[in-house]
Formats: C-alpha cells, structure tokens, sequence
C-alpha cells in the first residue's frame, strides 16, 4: 500500500550541500514512521510524477543558493514551465507532468528549500548548511 | 594539429558567441562561435568548463568501494559507473562469473539502456525532432511532447520507469544501487520480482517497436534535412562479441576505419593502452582520444555509441531489433547509418535490442539463481570495459597489497565523442549560421547536433535557482553587445538588444 506522505528529496551526495536534500530525506527515513515513504534521486524527471500517485501531500527538498537561511517553505502550483532542460526539471513541471498522465490534479506539494553554500566535487557538508538542516529536521516534525 | 575552423588566424577581430551552458545535455558545456563582420562563422568549439577531478577522488579508496562510489559521477548513467568498476575490479581479483552473476549483471545493464535511451529519445530530443530544430522555445521542450502527443509520451515515462525498476530489482535500490561487488552480485532476482518484470516486458518490447518505427517515419518525413544535418565521415570504436554480434557488456574492441576497412579488431579490452592514446588542447578539460596507429588526434579521432554499434556489428542477437538494423543499413541506399541524426535511429533499435535481451534474460532460470560469488587470483590491476548508453567506457585501476586505490584512469563515452561532436557543430555551424542574423533557432541547431551524441558532459550537480542558458555576443573589442538568459522556466531576459538582431 502507498505510503499517504511522500518526502522527496534530490541532490549529489558527493558535491557538498548539494546532499542537503537526500541527507534530509535520509533523517526522516531513519524515523520508521508508516505513513511517510521517503525517496531521493540525483535530479526531479518527469517519471516522478508516478510517485506523487496516490498520496495525501508531498514534500519536496531540495539544496538552494537563492533561498534564505535557514530554510525557505512554498506550497507548489502545477506549471506547463518551458524548462529548458530535462536534465533537471522543476518540482511544479512533475506536478503539470502528473495531470497530463493521470487526468486529475496532483496532491498538494510543498518546497523546502535548504540554503546551501558550496558545491564541490567531494567536499563535505558545510558547518552552515549542516545548521540548516538541523533547523529544517526540527521544523518538519510538526509537518508530518 | 589544428582542424578547419578549430582555430581562427585572427580571433581578436571577430565577434564571439557562446551558448553556455548547454541544455538539454546530460552535464554542463559552453559553445563560442567567433563570426566576422559579415557573420561569416570562422572558429566552432565545444568547450567542456567543469573540471570533472573523479579519478583523484578514488585514488586512496579500498577496492570494493569502488563500484558504489563511481555512481556518483553521475545522475544518468550511474549503472554503467557501477558495472565497469565492478568488471574492473573482477579482473583485479582474477575471476571469472558465476552463471547467475553476469546475467543479473546483464539484466541490470540492458535495464540501463532502455531507460537512457527512452529518457534521451522521449525527454531530450523528441521536442525537436517532432516539433522542428527552430520550434517556438515555448513548446520545444518535454512539457509540449506530453501536451501535443500525450500518448507518445506517456509510453516514453512509462519505457523509463520500467528500466529504472529493472535497476531497483538487479541493484537493489533506485538510486546508488549496491548489485554489483567485485566477484560478483549481492543478490539474484526473487521469483515475486521475475513475475513483476515478466508480466510487462512484452509491452515494452511493442513499445519499443514503435519508438523505432516513429523515428524511422521522421527520417522518410524529412529524408534531405535528417540525412545532411552535420554529417561528417569517422572512424569507429566498439565492442562485439566473438561472433561479431552486438554485445553491450562484453566483448572485444572493434576499430574502423572511415573507408570501412578494419583498423583492429577482438583486441583485448585489458590492453586498450595499446591501441588508443589521448590527445590534450588548452582551451578544454576534456581529452581528445586517437588511434595510436594513425599517428595524432588529428588523423585518429573516432566516435563511439548507438550509431557506431549498429553500424559495426555483424548482427544483434534478438530478432526485431536485427530485422531494424537491416531496415536502418538499408534505407535510402545506407544514408541514414552515415548521418549525425542517425544516433536516433540506432538508438531506438538499440532500446528495442534491450527490451528483448531483458525479455530473455527473464525466461532464464539462471536469474534466480544463489551462485552470486566467484574467486580468483588477485592481480594488480583491473580493466573494465562497457558499452554505456552513449558508448564505449573504460575504467582502469591499479589496487596495491593494502586493498587500496593507487592510480584510476576512466574514458568515457563523451571523451571518445569529443572530436565529433566538434566536427558536427562546424558542419552544423556552416550549414546554417554562416552569413545569417543569429536567432534563438538557429543557435539550437547547433545544440541539436550536439545532442544527437547524448553527451554527458560532467554531471550531476545542480542547485535550483541555477543552471540558466546564456547567450552572449561580444563584439571585436570584447565589449558585450547582448545577452541572452535563460532559466529553468524558459522565461528568457535581454540585457541588450543591438540594432542588427533579431
């Protein structure tokens, strides 16, 4: 049976606060709660949109230099977006992507954004973007 | 040695674009055109900027790390990572596969291809193919596929999804799967799994008829422009099987030569150093690789990937996908097996290729097996060579008596393509920039070409808010005269607009 809350998470865990979003995801997983399925990749594609089927709501979580510290929260409106590039789509695109294939609307969706400072190949966490991580793990209790 | 159009006499007095990065590429690249006062293109390059730094990273790391850390240099073929290192590192130990470990291993790598190639074909090229290479930027995307032909795109999610579970099931997770160690798999197929797979696979072979089909009918639909868009002649590199059978785990090298004569061939994976050199220019990171004996870069690069594999097998061991092959080789007397958009072409038959080897390996009781180990003698070094999805990959390692890392070496598949893709952005460039006003469609022609490869250009690190398309036109004093931004949504931002653009 489907899990109701899907927490989604997407980045490289090797290139620095870029695995903010699957380091997250990776925490809520170590919970064990049964009404949450927790799933990260390496970017959001259009076959994503088959995972938001059958859920209640869906959190999606994501490393990002434009957001604020420690953490930026958007509920997500569906976008035929003229992304350029499928090599990463947005989280709105997987939403529209989830109409056009199942005909009806998607769960609700929100962003948390985890402000992120260095991406390189192979560094670590930064002591920053480690504080925002703890200071969204804290926030998402009540969320779930 | 310089090629036509690789270097300008006198670059300080043309006007500069760059298309950076690129999209719709797997990774991130930058092309600059320099053009005369009368647009006249003079210098094409491809320029790869990330520095991509993986083989440090796995210097000092124990061996059997290896094959799960490898899948980090990328977000899209992280399989092939996986499977090479782990062929490497069998070698390294000295051992040959049980009969339940290569064909989950199989299984595992044709479930790579299919759902790259459905990605590639359905997600990143059908916007311009099936809408036209100067379509409104609005539409020509993968949003506009789902929303003018949803059924098509629809089967091109759905050919994916059923790769990435192939994965899933062979490697044990989606993402960073764990399958493969070295001397064999962690785990074989359960029978509740077999069935699963089982229970679609016929409908992802039908579909995957069709794909080829689809791409066949835009060749007819468009046979003078499919067939001239950047051709250009080139030696080929791949393996086969011993039979001369298209093999996409397995095999020995073959080498042709743009003629067809055959430069080597069944030469052994172990010793590629013998046979392949790599060339280095300063203005990219990436290398330029050659056939030894035909002396430099210049007169030895090659391409690899779908269009060389289909065309340089004797044939493909699974029935309709060799009857496509046929069909390919010759339509319109063999153009379409000479043409930079021919890599579709291949491409699918090569999806269907893997949609029937999956079919098989399904029916084989081996799948389940319990044999997962084998071991050896170990050896010092290990070579392991692969046809990922976008072509020849080779990874190299020596491991000293501590079980550690000491030196890696990795060719992939983009770095054999690195001189073609060049080649056909020149011709693309000549084709339809020279002596024209630039406009958005145009530039795409030029990404079009590049695409048609695959490439993945480094990979696999993105935040949002960045990755925008930018164009720039600097004029001969280097001073910007516009500039082009792109982002995510495709809402594009002009800094400036010069009198004589459009």
């Amino acid at each position: 049976m489907t899990a109701p809350i899907l927490v989604f998470g997407w980045g490289n865990p090797s290139r620095g606060d870029d695995a903010l979003g699957p380091l997250f995801v990776e925490r809520i997983a170590a919970l064990g709660l049964p009404d949450v399925e927790c799933l990260t990749d390496f970017q959001l594609q259009v076959e994503h949109a088959l995972d938001l089927v059958d859920r209640r709501r869906v959190l999606f979580v994501d490393a990002s230099v434009a957001a604020a510290a420690p953490f930026t929260l958007s509920p997500l409106q569906p976008a035929r977006d003229a992304s350029f590039s499928t090599h990463a789509i947005t989280p709105e695109a997987v939403m529209q992507v989830y109409i056009d294939l199942q005909d009806e609307p998607p769960p609700p969706c929100t962003l948390l954004a985890l402000r992120g400072e260095r991406f390189e190949l192979g560094a670590g966490l930064s002591p920053a973007a480690a504080d925002h991580l703890e200071a969204a793990l804290a926030w998402v209790r009540n969320w779930l | 040695m310089a090629f036509a159009l690789e270097t300008a006499p006198h670059p300080e007095q043309l006007k500069r674009v760059a298309i950076d990065p690129l999209s719709r590429v797997e990774g991130h690249g930058k092309v600059t055109l320099l053009l005369d006062d009368d647009n006249r293109v003079q210098q094409v390059r491809l320029h790869i900027v990330e520095f991509r730094g993986f083989e440090k990273f796995i210097e000092g790391r124990p061996y059997w790390e290896v094959p799960v850390m490898v899948q980090r240099l990328c977000g899209i073929c992280p399989v092939s990572h996986h499977l090479a290192a782990a062929k490497a590192m069998d070698q390294m130990l000295g051992v040959t596969l049980t009969p339940t470990a290569e064909k989950i291993r199989r299984l595992m790598h044709y479930g790579q291809i299919l759902q790259s190639h459905a990605l590639h074909f359905f997600h990143l090229s059908s916007p311009d193919l099936l809408f036209g290479f100067d379509a409104d930027v609005a539409t020509r995307n993968v949003v506009g596929v789902i929303a003018a032909q949803p059924q098509t795109a629809k089967k091109g999610v759905l050919l994916r999804k059923y790769g990435q579970e192939v994965i899933r099931m062979t490697a044990g997770k989606r993402v960073h799967g764990t399958g493969a160690i070295p001397g064999g798999v962690n785990k074989s197929l359960t029978a509740e799994e077999r069935a699963a797979l089982l229970a679609e696979i016929y409908q992802i072979v039908a579909w995957s008829r069709e794909a080829v089909h689809l791409i066949k009918g835009l060749f007819e639909q468009h046979l003078e422009q499919f067939n001239a868009f950047g051709r250009f002649s080139a030696h080929t590199l791949g393996l086969v099987r011993a039979d001369g059978a298209m093999d996409l785990y397995h095999g020995g090298l073959r080498a042709r030569s743009s003629s067809g004569s055959t430069l080597f061939d069944h030469f052994d994976t172990g010793r590629y150093w013998e046979v392949i050199s790599e060339d280095v220019k300063s203005w990219s990171y990436m290398k330029f690789p050659f056939f030894k004996s035909l002396g430099n870069s210049a007169a030895g690069w090659y391409r690899v990937g779908p269009l060389t594999r289909v065309t340089q097998c004797d044939f493909i061991p699974t029935p309709l996908a060799d009857r496509e092959r046929q069909d390919f080789l010759a339509f319109d007397g063999g153009s379409a097996a000479g043409a930079t958009l021919g890599y579709h072409w291949a491409r699918m038959i090569e999806m269907l290729h893997a949609a029937e080897a999956i079919k098989d390996l399904l029916h084989d009781d081996d799948i389940v097996g319990t044999e997962l180990m084998a071991t050896g003698r170990r050896q010092e070094r290990g070579v392991g060579v692969i046809e990922a999805p976008r072509g020849t990959l080779i990874h190299h390692y020596r491991v000293d008596e501590n079980d550690q890392v000491i030196r890696a070496n990795l060719i992939v598949s983009t770095t054999h393509n690195n001189q073609a893709m060049n080649e056909a952005i020149r011709v693309v460039a000549l084709q339809y920039l020279d002596g024209k006003e630039l406009t958005e469609g145009l530039l795409n022609h030029i990404e079009v070409a590049i695409r048609a490869f695959d490439p993945c250009l480094s990979c696999a690190t993105h935040a949002l808010g960045q990755m925008p398309l930018e164009v720039e036109l600097l004029g001969a004093d280097g001073a910007a005269l516009d500039r082009v931004t792109r982002d995510m949504r495709g809402v594009c931002r002009r800094d400036a607009v010069p009198a004589s653009l459009p």
